[in-house]
Parts: structure tokens; C-alpha cells; sequence
């Protein structure tokens, strides 16, 4: 477990926040500009003191005020990966490879080609930082900073800097770490995609607090979080892949007590992430005949939120294990009656589905 | 035939001694005062920041008479390294060098601090979250991102060892053999009848040494920082 807890004051705006994080697994910090994630961050790494902090990886406390402790930030082994880079300019990618790992307290020779195979630098070793690509010079500082055997990994907004094409090219590289290294990572983003992709966990911020925390999937379906006011908002559901329909060109996906019809993914097996779009997702009280959406799915409304801003309201409907969230107008909602309790039918075309790649 | 006689051979090489010997006296000191200048925040910083630039403005006879205050055998500091190691820098060859060091100094932190500016702390942030303490920072990241100002520092420096004047006469003397450096030895040649021809080749080597020295530090401080990627 990792808990985290600072009190600042940045002579006006005050920062006030805690929350604890799996030692297992990414967590997200989610949130816009300004709501205090990179300050959390360098409080993290110790690179920033803040009035009051509170910083603990398991039994190891790395910081806190009111104890006195504050262990400087190059002896609390947390890898941190910067929205820039940072590589040393005079030093060759393999040596900038190894500066952490010289420095942590056992050598672990036999990681460095793991590692570097992981994120796909191998023919970059003897290159100069200079001549490498924004996606390369990213894919670097990770590698990096996973060398010096951190406790914990800690990433601010690392692709932030990167258009969408070098964006797309390290992703994969990134949901990947999770899995394949037992280490817990701390993800600091705003990116709705990023946050899809790669949380287990989230933690929303806005304005220097803890609006939220939890498993994704859980936030994601709540029509009461900043998560669910914006344009893309939609819930995550975490799925098998049960069986391939090739005749009809179907997948079937199973998992939380529901089952979905999604266009045919051949090559997929296991685990699969999947969002679906709450403005795609159609309520109905009866079910329609002659219609061409796959996938209707028997649950009940758990809670009807209204977005005043934009006249509709989100509505929670619970089905099996999951929560699928249905953005509607008001008068859909005073037309059909719904409230929480009611029993409603759920219609998800199967082209809508978003199954995120790369993950479960 | 050599275009210069045996005396004026030892001008150059005592010149030469003596100004690498004030850049090597001077860059372990300039360095440090360079990256207190640069990155430490404290009240007396601007004092500081005056005292390392005053040799720059003052009247360099004023300094060489500071320096006798303070370095003469009767001088706070002067008295205890003459009675603790038997040390005399007034009319020595050391004390020339003293001399042009004080006089350079301003120059050498100069380069060396702006090129301490222009490093990003960022890659020292990088650096501390990989392990790496304050000692160890300053010497895998700091000093070699440095490095082009260090190198450039040192030989602007050396090629203005080379030209002082005012500060050496006054604290060290225009002794040939032992303090007269070639700004002297010209000097000395110009208030000799028919010396003129003398301070014309001494100059000619004045003019060369301190042409190639500004040409050298050009150069190195171009192709230092191109490995960087500058």
C-alpha cells in the first residue's frame, strides 16, 4: 500500500489532499491543469517540500511532517519519468541507461537486456540523446528510470510533450510495464485516453483536493463525477473474450454477470477492456422489435444525474455486476419514467464499443 | 637564425609560466565561486558578486596595491604564510602570478557561470531521483554540461594573464628573470634609447600569443558544446 497525504499552502490556493494507492498495479492521477498533479508528484519524489506531507511505499516512510522524516529524493528510490525527458546530453543512451543502475544498492546485471528488449530501445544503445525521436528520447528516460530498481515508478504526464502518432507508439510500450513488471506505478495524466488505457486505479483530482478514488471501472460509472460531465465520458467494463462467431463475424465477450456482441476480433483471447460511450448507449422500457443493435442488455436504474449545463441527464443503469452509464435528454427521462429501481433495457450497438487494445 | 635573442626567449616562457600558473591557481576557485553565484540563493550574494567582478573596474594599480596590503610580508596574509610555510609572494614569480589571477578572475567565472545557467536543473532533478547525491551530481552532470565554459574560462583567462600589467609592477616589480613578463619587458625596452626594436618583436608575440589564445577558446568552446548536441 501506498499512502500519500500533503497539505500546502501556495500563498492563496491551498492544496489539500490524501489517498492511498495499491502496491500493486497503475494508478491514475486524473485531472485538469492546475489541480495540483505535478505538486503531488515532486512532493512524492521529495523534490518539493510541502508544508505537511505524509509519504509511505508499504512499511518504508519516506516523509512525514510531523515525525521529522523526510528522506532525501536520491535515497527514496522512486523512478520518476518527466513530461521531458531529461536524458544527460553527454552521455550515449547506454550509458544514460545505467546511471541509475550504478547507483542502486544491488547491481541487477541480468534487467538490463529484459528491460531494454521491454521497451524496444536495443539498436538505440549507442546512440547520442540529440539524434533520438521525441517517442525514442521518452522511451529512454523509462527504461532508465526502471534501472535504478525503484520502489515505485512515477510518471508525470510523460507523453504529454508527444504528438498523437509517437503517442500511439509508446503507449503499448507503457500498458505492457504493468504486467510484466511487479511494480506499482503512479501515472500522472490529464488524457482521457491515457487514463482508459492504462489505470487500474484512479485518483481524480480538481482544485488541489481528492474528488475521487477507486478502481476504474467504478469511477467510470458514476454519472456524479467530473469523469461523466465531459463529451467522452462512458463506462469501462473489464471482460473475457468467451468465443469467435466467424461465420457471423462476432466476438463474444463475457464477464461481470453480462455478455456483448462486438464486431469480430479474430486474434483476441483472455482478458479485454471495453468502454462504451454513454451518448451511444439507447434506454427503452419495452423491448423494440425489428432493430439492429445487438446487444440489449436487462438492468436497473441505479441513479439519474442531471447535467444542467447541457440539459440531459446521465443515468446509471446497473446491469449484472457492471454499471453502464446512458447520457439521455431530460424529456427522455420524464417521458420514460425513469428513476432509480426501474427496470430498463439497455441498447448498445456493437460497433459503438470501444475494445481498448493491448490490455485487459 | 631565431628572430628572438635568448632574453627575449625568457620573457616569453616566464610570461607563459606565470599565466599558467594563475589559471591553474584560479579555476579550481573560480569553479566553485562560479556555481555559488549561479545556483545558491543567500543574503550576501550580491556582495559576493561585487567583490568577484571589482579587479574588472578597479584601476589594476589599485588592486596590485590591495594585494600588497593584503599578500606584503606585513599584510594579514601575507605575514602568516611567510612565518607558517615561509612563503614571500611580493616580487616573486608566484606573486605575478597571483597577481594575474586576481586580475583574470572576473573573466573565467564569468564564462563558467553562464554556462552553469544555461544547464536545465531538470537533468540534476533527473540525476537526484536516479541516486545520485549532491557530490556526485555536481561531478557526473553539472561539470561536464559545464565543461565548454570551464575550457573557454581558462583560455580567455590565460590570454589575459598574459597582458597584465598594472596589478603585476605593483605587487610583484618588474624584475627580468623573475616578475617581468612581457607587458613589463615591452614596457622596460620602451624607456631604453633604441629599444624600440625589441618592444616591436616582443609585441609582434604579444599580439600572436593573445590572437591565438581568443581563436583557441573560440574553437574548443564550439566543438565542446557540439558533442552536446548544442
Amino acid at each position: 500500500m501506498i499512502r500519500f497525504a500533503m497539505r500546502h499552502d501556495f500563498g492563496g490556493t491551498r492544496l489539500d489532499m490524501a489517498f492511498d494507492a495499491p502496491d500493486r498495479g497503475t494508478t491514475v492521477l486524473f485531472g485538469p491543469s492546475g489541480s495540483g498533479k505535478s505538486s503531488v508528484v515532486a512532493a512524492m519524489a521529495g523534490l518539493f517540500h510541502a508544508d505537511d506531507v505524509v509519504m509511505r511505499i508499504g512499511d518504508a516512510t519516506l516523509a512525514d511532517t510531523s515525525q521529522g522524516v523526510a528522506v532525501p529524493a536520491e535515497r527514496r528510490r522512486i523512478g520518476l519519468v518527466f513530461q521531458d525527458a531529461r536524458l544527460f546530453p553527454h552521455m550515449s543512451v547506454s550509458t544514460n541507461l545505467r546511471y541509475g543502475a550504478r547507483r542502486a544498492p544491488k547491481a541487477g546485471s541480468g534487467d538490463f537486456d529484459a528491460i531494454v528488449t521491454l521497451l524496444g530501445i536495443e539498436t538505440l544503445l549507442d546512440r547520442r540523446p540529440h539524434t533520438l525521436s521525441g517517442g525514442e528520447r521518452q522511451r529512454v528516460a523509462i527504461g532508465r528510470a526502471l534501472l535504478s530498481q525503484p520502489r515505485l515508478l512515477l510518471m508525470d504526464e510523460p507523453l504529454s510533450g508527444l504528438d498523437a502518432a509517437r503517442k500511439a507508439e509508446i503507449l503499448p510500450y507503457l500498458a505492457q510495464l504493468g504486467p510484466v513488471l511487479a511494480l506499482p506505478m503512479i501515472y500522472v495524466t490529464h488524457a482521457m485516453d491515457e487514463l482508459v488505457r492504462l489505470a487500474d486505479d484512479v485518483v481524480l483530482l480538481e482544485a488541489g483536493r481528492v474528488v475521487a478514488s477507486g478502481p476504474l471501472p467504478e469511477l467510470a460509472g458514476r454519472g456524479d463525477l467530473p469523469l461523466a460531465g465531459r463529451d467522452d465520458a462512458g463506462a469501462i467494463l473489464l471482460l473475457d473474450v468467451a468465443a469467435h462467431d466467424r461465420d457471423a463475424y462476432l466476438t463474444r465477450l463475457q464477464g461481470q454477470g453480462l455478455s456483448l456482441l462486438v464486431p469480430l476480433l479474430a486474434s483476441r483471447a483472455g482478458p479485454v477492456r471495453v468502454r462504451i460511450p454513454a451518448r451511444e448507449v439507447i434506454l427503452a422500457t419495452a423491448m423494440p422489435q425489428g432493430i439492429s443493435v445487438h446487444n440489449r442488455l436487462a438492468g436497473r436504474v441505479r441513479a439519474v444525474v442531471e447535467d444542467g449545463a447541457r440539459h440531459t441527464a446521465m443515468v446509471e443503469v446497473m446491469v449484472g455486476s457492471a454499471v453502464v452509464l446512458a447520457r439521455v435528454t431530460l424529456d427522455a427521462v420524464r417521458r420514460l419514467g425513469l428513476a432509480p429501481g426501474n427496470d430498463v433495457l439497455a441498447l448498445v450497438k456493437s460497433t459503438s464499443i470501444d475494445v481498448i487494445a493491448g490490455l485487459p | 637564425m631565431s628572430p628572438l635573442s635568448n632574453e627575449e626567449w625568457s620573457v616569453v616562457r616566464l610570461t607563459l609560466l606565470v599565466a599558467v600558473r594563475a589559471v591553474l591557481f584560479g579555476l579550481p576557485l573560480g569553479v566553485i565561486l562560479a556555481l555559488i553565484l549561479a545556483r545558491a540563493r543567500f543574503p550576501g550574494r550580491a556582495v559576493l558578486d561585487t567583490l568577484v567582478h571589482l579587479p574588472l573596474v578597479l584601476p589594476p594599480v589599485v588592486v596590485g596595491w590591495l594585494l600588497l596590503l593584503i599578500f606584503g610580508v606585513r599584510g594579514p596574509v601575507g605575514a602568516l604564510l611567510l612565518s607558517w610555510f615561509g612563503i614571500r609572494l611580493v616580487f616573486t614569480q608566484e606573486g605575478a602570478a597571483l597577481a594575474c589571477a586576481v586580475m583574470s578572475f572576473p573573466l573565467m567565472v564569468r564564462a563558467i557561470r553562464l554556462s552553469i545557467e544555461a544547464i536545465d536543473p531538470g537533468l540534476e532533478q533527473a540525476a537526484r531521483s536516479l541516486g545520485a547525491g549532491a557530490l556526485d551530481r555536481f561531478c557526473t552532470i553539472t561539470l561536464p554540461l559545464a565543461l565548454p565554459g570551464v575550457v573557454v574560462g581558462a583560455l580567455v583567462a590565460f590570454a589575459a594573464c598574459l597582458g597584465e600589467f598594472g596589478a603585476v609592477i605593483t605587487f610583484a616589480a618588474n624584475i627580468p628573470g623573475q616578475t617581468q613578463t612581457l607587458p613589463l619587458a615591452i614596457y622596460a625596452a620602451l624607456q631604453t634609447p633604441g629599444g624600440e626594436a625589441v618592444a616591436a618583436r616582443l609585441s609582434m608575440v604579444s599580439l600572436t600569443l593573445a590572437v591565438a589564445g581568443l581563436l583557441a577558446a573560440e574553437w574548443l568552446g564550439r566543438r565542446l558544446r557540439a558533442r552536446l548536441g548544442r
